[in-house]
């Protein structure tokens, strides 16, 4: 499945099948700081991600300004 | 998982609620927060004209909507600070955000308004960009605000945002925050009320929501936020968050519950004997105010007042 990564852009090909949580875990991201979007859809985190899967992994933490 | 609420399948889980909401029920819930925080600390009175400070992020877009959704008068106000494509795209959704919906959005613009840019003004005062940006966008906020005839200032500081720099002034005890460090700022002369409505939501929560509101914000951070210590402390409090869901909805709520007090003593003589600023009338406590010190040391011009009186 592809996954994309933001702040710098970035896309990884990774094996699927795998949980959301696994995921993030893999990539040693804190799941609180991110929003997983599957196919342009919001997914949790026990949500089963597919081969055929394109993963966006969003980061929400802002900066410092509103 | 499924919806807490209707128990179809769910969209985003929020696990400090121990719950899990579809698009719908999660709509609801944002709304819901934003109204109970509201309600708690007397953000509104019935009919005030709200101004929100919008930077074409999803807190402030986000804010702006709810605020809407929920029947509240509400027009935006941008502030263009002059960094580069980070302000020409911020400005953009900004404004897509307010002409798709026909909301007034008024706009400021530092280098054009003011003669300066946030990347100037922070090296000429020598402070760190967000300090000078901060203060900068405090001071047009209010101004606005208060030139336009709106009741209540709101930001779109969410609840990460908020228990962040509560870390940050325990660290350092920096009491005078501490006692400033609050939901609401009551208006004063020469300020409008300061409310952060959005206080009972966490960052993912607002990028939930627009998402699954089909709002489009800018994800791209801030180049000159970088690095900042607020990051530091939001990074830090994230991996707590991760082993103790909760923990911090309870420092943040249980210092306003239990800690502010303790702490007005230290900030209740920050806003007494405030003169008005001889250049712009803002309050301060000596001649010239924070921002237009700033744009003095940042335009290398006298402001009109000091040219005037030159021999």
């Amino acid at each position: 499945m592809k996954v994309v990564l933001r702040n710098p852009r970035r896309e990884l090909e990774l094996p699927a099948p795998r949980t959301v949580e696994q995921l993030l875990r893999h990539l040693e991201v804190v799941p609180e700081s991110v929003l997983v979007i599957r196919n342009d859809t919001l997914v949790t985190r026990d949500e089963s991600l597919r081969e055929s899967d394109v993963v966006e992994i969003r980061p929400v933490v802002s900066g410092g300004a509103a | 998982m499924k919806c807490r609420r209707c128990r179809e399948p769910a969209v985003i889980d929020i696990r400090r609620h121990n719950a899990a909401f579809c698009r719908d029920c999660f709509r609801h819930h944002c709304h819901e927060q934003v109204r109970r925080a509201i309600d708690d600390f007397d953000m509104v009175e019935p009919g005030e004209r709200i101004l929100v400070a919008v930077s074409g992020g999803k807190d402030s877009l986000g804010l702006w909507q709810i605020l809407r959704e929920l029947g509240y008068d509400a027009d935006g106000l941008y502030v263009g600070l002059g960094i580069g494509d980070y302000s020409d795209m911020s400005g953009s959704y900004a404004r897509e955000f307010a002409a798709a919906r026909g909301w007034p959005l008024l706009e400021v613009d530092l280098p054009g308004d003011f003669g300066f840019d946030v990347p100037t003004g922070s090296k000429a005062a020598r402070r760190a960009p967000c300090s000078a940006c901060g203060l900068s966008k405090r001071h047009v906020f209010n101004e606005a605000a208060i030139a336009n005839g709106y009741g209540v200032l709101a930001t779109g500081h969410n609840l990460d945002d908020e228990a962040a720099v509560l870390l940050g002034n325990v660290l350092r005890w920096e009491t005078g925050y501490l006692g400033r460090q609050h939901p609401v700022l009551p208006a004063a002369r020469g300020f409008a009320r300061k409310v952060k409505p959005l206080v009972r939501l966490g960052e993912r929560e607002l990028a939930a929501y627009c998402v699954l509101a089909d709002i489009d914000y800018i994800v791209e951070e801030c180049p000159m936020a970088a690095g900042n210590r607020h990051l530091g402390y939001k990074e830090a409090l994230n991996t707590i968050e991760e082993r103790s869901p909760g923990t911090k909805a309870a420092f943040l709520f249980g210092f306003l519950e239990r800690g502010h007090e303790r702490f007005r003593g230290d900030a209740e003589d920050e806003r007494a004997d405030l003169g008005a600023c001889r250049e712009c009338g803002a309050p301060t406590p000596g001649d010239l105010c924070a921002f237009c010190r700033l744009r003095v040391r940042a335009t290398g011009q006298p402001l009109p007042f000091l040219a005037e009186e030159a021999p």
